[in-house]
């Protein structure tokens, strides 16, 4: 059944024309070994898009995060971003201080498993507190003011503040973690299969809040993911990857509902799809 | 008389890499221009493309050949060219599209997927509202109904639901793939009345309707797609 999607909002959609992309990505390569990594990939990613990446495991998405997120030193390749405060930015050939200050402050990391992204032996409002004392906030009570705000925009009850990562469930644990990211307002997000270890009226739940954050705060998001309804919901395009290479790209509703490269329609044809 | 679609030579073959490589070709040299204020029915035997065609004309699939192009406001965009952003920019405020399947969103209220595309524009809230709840009435989607998730609904009611959805926003381009299949006559007739009104308030649209009575009530045009 081919039902077209319910696309995800772009907000100030009216930009899209005057807009200078946010990170521009040109021949990026690392590789382990022939065939383990990832090769000659290049793109552009726009403010406010969210770009979903998918593949077979070991086609090397992750390899390509972590590339495009300054944690992977590439092969070959330049990561241009635009930044904030240092304006246009060639990653890898910038200051590793440079690179570690973009992480705490306009970029946000969300990890698969919580505990690599949170701190489990503080309580949940200091994981949040934490980044706001990274990018210069001071004042204890404003501190514990936005932790209790983001706690509630994540759906966690405000009561739990004081309590530690390692007394929350697994969904839990995985909106502190996107609410440890989200308040310091970053611009562009990298998320790697934030909702991997989850059931599945849990994702559903997570999913959903993302969707709307997302959409909210005009948020770039780079997302890996093997779950092609994820990759639906939340991806305005698609990046297919096999064996370290890009074999299709495109608005991601097109690239499900009328793949072109052998691969692709074999992902989507493996997959039962509501 | 504003052109507001504009399709000049379009191929489009699917090949089923996975099934021994077959290759068939479903729209050759395919033509197709729809005036503001106009009903164009797409009109064909089972299998003949008719779906394929509207399908590209919302650039959900990608053509091998030709050019489609949309109106947005002085200009025209031809999609088949036009960058993702593009193209979901032209799907927020220009062309909508509505089928017979609604894609449920877990845990979202009806009257929360209903509002969702008007809200994305930055329609105030209360607005956004008003006019999901007159068009749920207009469908005959029971009250009781519009505070939960789809996802449990029968089919004629998710399929109201999506029409609601679908007539939320004053698109200037709409495109209809049998919404009114499965549904009764007297919803068939709502669905008529939203259509008449969509094309009196300028809109260009581009349908699909098995039923006969449907198809006269609103085609101002039929449009041949031959099975190749
Ligand atoms: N540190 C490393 N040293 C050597 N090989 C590695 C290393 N990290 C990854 N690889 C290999 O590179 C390839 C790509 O790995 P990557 O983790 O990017 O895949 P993936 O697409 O993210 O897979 P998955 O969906 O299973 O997470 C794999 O063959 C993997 O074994
Ligand atoms: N995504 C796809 N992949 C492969 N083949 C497809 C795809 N979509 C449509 N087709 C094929 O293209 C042809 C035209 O299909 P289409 O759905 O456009 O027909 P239709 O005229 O709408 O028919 P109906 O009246 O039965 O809905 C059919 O042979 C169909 O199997
Ligand atoms: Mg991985
Ligand atoms: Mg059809």
């Amino acid at each position: 059944m081919n039902s077209i999607c319910e696309q995800p909002a772009m907000l100030n959609s009216d930009d899209w024309q005057d807009m200078e992309p946010l990170l521009s990505v040109q021949n990026l390569s690392k590789f382990y070994a022939p065939g383990k990594g990832c090769g000659n990939v290049s793109f552009d990613l726009y403010p406010g898009e969210v770009l979903g990446i998918v593949g077979e495991s070991g086609s090397g998405k992750s390899t390509l995060l972590n590339s495009l997120s300054a944690r992977l030193v590439p092969d070959e390749g330049h990561v241009i971003y635009r930044s904030e405060q240092f304006g246009e930015l060639d990653l890898y050939q910038g200051e590793e201080s440079l690179r570690r200050q973009l992480m705490r402050s306009e970029w946000g990391i969300v990890h698969q498993h919580p505990r690599d992204g949170l701190r489990m032996n503080v309580s949940a409002g200091a994981n949040i507190g934490e980044r706001l004392m990274a990018v210069g906030e001071r004042h204890y009570s404003e501190i514990r003011q936005r932790a209790i705000e983001w706690l509630q925009a994540v759906e966690i009850d405000a009561s739990r503040i004081d309590d530690r990562p390692s007394q929350f469930s697994g969904g839990m644990q995985q909106r502190l973690q996107i609410a440890r990211n989200l308040v310091t307002h970053p611009r562009l997000i990298f998320m790697d299969e934030p909702t991997g270890g989850l059931d599945v009226s849990v994702q559903a739940r997570l999913l959903d809040l993302l969707r709307n954050l997302v959409a909210q705060l005009g948020l770039s998001v780079i997302i890996v993911t093997h779950d092609l309804a994820v990759a639906r919901l939340l991806a305005h395009r698609l990046m297919v990857m096999r064996r370290g290479e890009v074999v299709e790209t495109g608005l991601t509703d097109q690239v499900l509902d009328d793949p072109q490269h052998p691969y692709t329609q074999l992902l989507v044809s493996s997959i039962l799809q509501n | 008389m504003t052109t507001m679609i504009d399709v000049r030579g379009v191929e489009k073959s699917f090949t089923l890499h996975n099934q021994g490589g077959a290759s068939f070709s479903v729209l050759e040299r395919a033509q197709l221009q729809v005036a503001s204020a106009e009903c164009v029915v797409l009109h064909g035997q089972s299998g003949a493309g008719k779906s394929t065609l509207l399908k590209a004309l919302y650039a959900n699939y990608a053509v091998d050949g030709g050019s489609i192009e949309l109106r947005d406001g002085k200009q025209m965009v031809d999609i088949t060219t036009a960058l993702p952003r593009r193209i979901l920019a032209l799907r927020e405020r220009t062309v909508g599209y509505v089928s017979q399947f609604l894609r449920v969103i877990p845990r979202v209220p009806t009257l929360e997927v209903v509002m969702q595309p008007l809200l994305d524009l930055g329609v105030e809230r209360a607005v956004c509202q008003a006019k999901a709840e007159d068009l749920l009435s207009r469908l005959n989607v029971p009250q009781r109904l519009w505070s939960l998730s789809p996802s449990t609904f029968s089919g004629g009611e998710q399929q109201r639901v999506n029409i609601a959805r679908g007539f939320i926003v004053d698109y200037p381009i709409l495109l209809l793939d049998e919404p009114t299949a499965s549904l009764d006559a007297s919803n068939r007739k709502v669905v008529v009345q939203l259509i008449n009104e969509a094309k009196a308030r300028g809109a260009a649209i581009v349908g699909i309707f098995h039923d006969e009575d449907v198809r006269e009530a609103v085609a101002d045009r039929l449009v041949d797609i031959r099975a190749l």
